[in-house]
């Protein structure tokens, strides 16, 4: 019961986390681009924005799916946080990264099917590497509760290096980074225009983007566990990942998605299942 | 005004997403819009970004004169784009026809055909002038209309 209000209240303040992250991404990114960039409550304007759009849907699915997407990510955040099992984790989060495609799919549009279907495809690449992740995790702190590395006196890390290299693809992904934004790209500068959310406007876009908040806050947790031994190192570690996944969004180009499978079905699974066989003996 | 609606205001002021068509410009303005957008001008100081799509926008950038050719296309995308919404007329062009305005198939300025907020004239227009009429044209979301002033 504890445990359950515990991570009620903080899941209440993680959007606010989420989209400071989100502003501190742009200002960074801007930066680097020798921009100036915009102010650091910019997502929540643009949020609060979006959601006093007049409500313009093409499918009532597309409306049910954005629900769907954010209940999803901030369930599968609030499991993470109450110290739950970290497979329960995954296949919540995996309902609320699916349900955004189902609505892209619902509308006739060229753009938004291609968008869908891409997304289906971004998700069949990262969700097997995610899963063996967190058995690696599981099987190496001897739990699979999520507040399990916490208890250990040694980090994750050195047992885990490649199940960590494989983390930071899926990351990439979740993030909708280059090069892995093949279906929705931040940036609205591919030929897809913004893919899988061209029909998600208004109200839906906002609660896709608070999704994608919790979803950045809950791959950075997920992170933080490899060095859960000391506060310090877990949070120099997660500084690590998203300034290297900044850093790795503007250096790279986009990969296709036929090159985003490979990675993820070639490199990505093998890394982890060496890392997995590794640690079970 | 009420708390809520006055961060409403602010928040669509401080988020205007713009979407920019080109109705037959000589491609001047155009470019001198996508120069907004470079670090020198970088127009995401003021929270602007460029989209793709209308469904997304809240600011209408129309750049050339409207011809029988894409009037219906510019009615199209202003009739997709959710309220509240805004339009700015960026060049000579786009205002009148421009050097264009008696051609058999020019039907003239971009009021022609859908309603225009803020003006923004020159041959082409400057990224200052434009930055300007779309600064101009969020007075629209919480300050009521300003239909037809000049930039």
């Amino acid at each position: 019961m504890t445990n359950l209000l515990i991570g009620l209240i903080v899941l209440c303040f993680t959007p606010f986390l989420g989209g400071l992250i989100q502003g501190m991404d742009r200002i960074l990114t801007a930066r680097v681009q020798r921009r100036v960039g915009p102010p650091l409550l910019q997502p929540f304007f643009d949020v609060i924005k979006l959601w006093a759009k007049e409500p313009l849907f093409t499918s009532a699915m597309t409306d049910f799916c954005a629900w769907g997407g954010l209940v999803g990510s901030a369930a599968a955040l609030g499991l993470f946080i109450t110290g739950q099992d970290l497979l329960l984790v995954f296949f919540t989060q995996a309902v609320g990264a699916g349900l955004p495609a189902v609505g892209a799919l619902a509308s006739p549009s060229p753009y938004s099917q291609t968008g869908g279907q891409r997304e289906l495809l971004q998700l069949a690449a990262y969700e097997p590497v995610l899963l063996l992740i967190l058995a690696c995790v599981g099987q190496a702190s001897g739990s699979f509760a999520s507040w399990a590395p916490l208890a250990l006196s040694e980090p994750l890390l050195p047992q885990l290096p490649l199940a960590f290299a494989a983390l930071l693809l899926v990351t990439g992904i979740k993030f909708r980074k280059s090069p892995f934004d093949t279906a929705a790209s931040a940036h609205a500068h591919q030929e897809l225009v913004r893919g899988m959310y061209t029909e998600y406007s208004g109200r839906s876009l906002a609660l896709l983007e608070v999704a994608h908040w919790l979803d950045t806050v809950l791959l950075l947790g997920i992170c933080a566990l490899f060095w859960a031994s000391n506060l310090w190192c877990m949070a120099l570690v997660v500084a690590l990942v998203w300034l290297g996944e900044i850093v790795l969004d503007n250096a790279s180009a986009r990969l296709t998605w036929p090159w985003l499978l490979a990675v993820f079905w070639g490199p990505g699974l093998i890394l982890t299942a060496v890392n997995l066989a590794w640690v079970v003996w | 005004m009420n708390i809520f609606k006055k961060i409403t205001n602010l928040a669509r002021r401080k988020s205007p997403w713009i979407l920019h068509y080109d109705c037959s410009s000589c491609n001047g303005c155009d470019i001198e819009i996508l120069a907004c957008l470079t670090p020198l001008y970088d127009v995401e100081r003021f929270g602007a970004v460029n989209v793709g799509n209308p469904l997304h926008a809240d600011v209408l950038l129309v750049t050339g004169s409207v011809n029988l050719r894409n009037a219906d296309v510019l009615k199209e995308l202003y009739r997709q784009m959710p309220d509240p919404k805004a339009v700015v007329a960026v060049g000579a062009c786009a205002l009148s026809g421009g050097v264009f305005h008696d051609a058999y198939n020019v039907l003239g300025g971009v009021d022609k055909i859908i309603p225009v907020d803020v003006y923004v004239p020159g041959c082409p227009a400057t990224p200052e002038s434009v930055l300007d009429g779309v600064i101009m044209a969020l007075d629209k979301f919480g300050h009521g209309s300003n239909q037809g002033e000049n930039a």
